[in-house]
């Protein structure tokens, strides 16, 4: 059940955009994002939809891959749909009982439900093609400028990325816990909100007893080996920009230049 | 009476490229009352297979009997196969969730439908077979020692009264008079009430002095089922997969390879004694 969830997780392969600098792909996702807010027309999305369909394709992720993290936030795009369908006042196209569907809402429906697809589909290929160490890294070094104002930087991405590592750990954890407590005959799956709210104690007092007790362990092995935070720590590997990455930034530029402008005749 | 697993083959991450068979075609037929010891380095499937003795986990292909009735059918209820076949996990001590050590031991038996008292009752026994000592029984669970918590976990499976009990490594990460403690008392346990035992264990010498039986597993099939004399006379096989016999084993086959005359099936430190020193007469007698 916990396994289905597939944003944020990594995909592992071999591939251009795999290789790439986490940096530009941060950067990229990010300018990706704001790009979709500027279109005013139909085109400029068929722009961004034919540019992420290039890159899903260099990345050697399948397709499915990204579809199935889609359904988890389907539910909420059907809510937009709805309340923008309904709600947006303008010409009427058909009206039945109270409710009237206008030719703006339509189209705001419509856009808003595109948009929000191109997001998190885009986003996502940005997370399955990077591990998240790699994209803490990114993080922090793009972050570094921020320090001047005493942004605690390092500490934030040892944070993340810490988190991030805790996540399969503890989601295997409440398996073990779950199964356990089914086989001391615990029920989690019938009954009130009530009562199935009150099943799950004895799945939680556990599990946040095993998670301190895990950041007690870490925390204890960081000190032995003489962490002491982000001043002068240097890097195994670290972030270098190759040509690969030069041409990354450029491919973006681009199609930020010509989505724009065919988005916004 | 028992539990009969008729081809059972389980697979993960089924249609990805990282699919697992974890268990492949296992036929296995536990009688009522026996202590029969699973044993299998890690990753050779004898978690897996004992998760689905009390219908954790659902086999891709196959089928379980539980006295007669097939697990898998419709009409049976899992929850009464889980109040039959106890299973206690490896690290259990990691489940106790309660304020204090009686209310969790009570957790079991309350969830089978039994009120206040007789779950207290049934905690009391649960507890006093497993030996901890009265004045914790109110005490936070949080508060006892690894092998004190290991102990109310084991209760918190015994108090639902089971006719099967299933140990994933009980001694995991005890130290060795621990772990002896707590193997006598299971061992005890068995002679008293009659109980069926599986003892899921990665060592030998864990098992060899307390169980009737062996089941050794290697990549999710059965490769030997016997009882212990007879699995360790293949201790080099066993060595080949990661395990080893227990060490008397190894001394009594170096002995006789020196020219003694001594009895190789011996498991038991007692028994190898035993014999030793009736080789030992022998020469003397005969010299």
């Amino acid at each position: 059940m916990l396994r289905d969830i597939t944003i944020g997780q990594y995909y592992q392969t071999e591939s251009l955009i795999h290789k790439m600098d986490p940096r530009v792909k941060l950067g990229g996702t990010l300018l990706y994002i704001i790009s979709l807010f500027f279109f005013r027309n139909f085109w400029g999305y068929v722009a961004a939809a034919f540019f992420l369909g290039l890159v899903i394709r260099l990345s050697h992720v399948p397709f499915r891959f990204m579809v199935k993290g889609m359904k988890s936030i389907l539910f909420l795009l059907l809510i937009t749909v709805v309340f923008n369908l309904f709600l947006i006042p303008g010409t009427e196209l058909v009206s039945f009982w109270k409710l009237t569907i206008t030719v703006e809402g339509v189209r705001t429906a419509v856009t808003m439900a595109i948009r929000l697809t191109l997001l998190i589909i885009g986003s996502s290929v940005m997370t399955l093609t990077t591990t998240p160490n790699n994209l803490t890294d990114g993080m922090e070094k793009m972050m570094k400028p921020l320090k001047v104002f005493h942004v605690p930087v390092h500490e934030v991405a040892m944070i993340m990325s810490i988190a991030l590592r805790f996540i399969p750990i503890l989601m295997e954890e409440t398996d073990k816990i779950m199964k356990a407590q089914i086989a001391r005959g615990a029920d989690f799956e019938s009954g009130s909100l009530v009562k199935r709210a009150r099943a799950l104690v004895p799945l939680l007092v556990p599990l946040f007893i095993s998670a301190f007790r895990r950041a007690n362990d870490l925390a204890v092995a960081m000190e032995a080996r003489c962490y002491r935070g982000g001043d002068g720590r240097t890097k195994m590997k670290p972030l270098v920009y190759q040509r690969r990455d030069r041409v990354g930034y450029l491919c973006i530029l681009i199609y930020l230049v010509v989505s724009i402008t065919v988005g916004r005749l | 009476m028992s539990i009969i697993l008729d081809h059972i083959s389980y697979v993960y991450g089924g249609d990805t490229p990282l699919e697992v068979r974890a268990l492949d075609d296992i036929c296995l037929q536990i009688p009522d009352g026996q202590f029969v010891g699973i044993i299998g380095h890690t990753g050779s499937g004898k978690s897996t297979l004992v998760q689905h003795m009390n219908g954790l986990l659902r086999a891709t292909s196959g089928h379980i009997y539980f006295n007669g009735e097939d697990i898998y059918d419709k009409d049976f209820s899992m929850k009464k196969l889980r109040s039959k076949v106890g299973l206690v996990f490896q690290y259990p001590e990691y489940q106790l969730f309660e304020i204090d050590v009686l209310s969790d031991v009570c957790f079991g038996p309350k969830n089978l439908g039994f009120d206040r008292k007789e779950a207290e009752l049934k905690a009391f026994e649960a507890l006093r077979r497993v030996g901890l000592p009265m004045e914790l029984y109110y005490q936070s669970p949080f508060e006892l020692s690894g092998g004190q918590k290991r102990r109310v976990a084991i209760a918190g499976v015994l108090a639902m009264e089971p006719e099967v009990l299933i140990l994933d490594e009980p001694t995991a990460g005890l130290d060795p008079k621990g772990r002896d403690e707590i193997l006598h008392q299971i061992k005890q346990l068995q002679t008293e009430t009659g109980m069926t035992i599986l003892l899921v264990s990665h060592s030998m010498e864990d098992v060899a002095e307390y169980v009737d039986r062996i089941v050794v597993m290697n990549r999710g099939r059965i490769l030997y089922d016997d009882v212990p004399k007879k699995v360790f006379s293949h201790y080099k096989e066993l060595e080949a997969i990661g395990l080893a016999a227990p060490q008397v084993t190894y001394i009594m086959h170096e002995l006789k390879n020196r020219g003694f005359d001594v009895d190789t099936s011996a498991t038991t430190i007692e028994e190898a004694a035993e014999s030793v020193k009736k080789c030992l007469q022998i020469t003397a007698a005969s010299s």
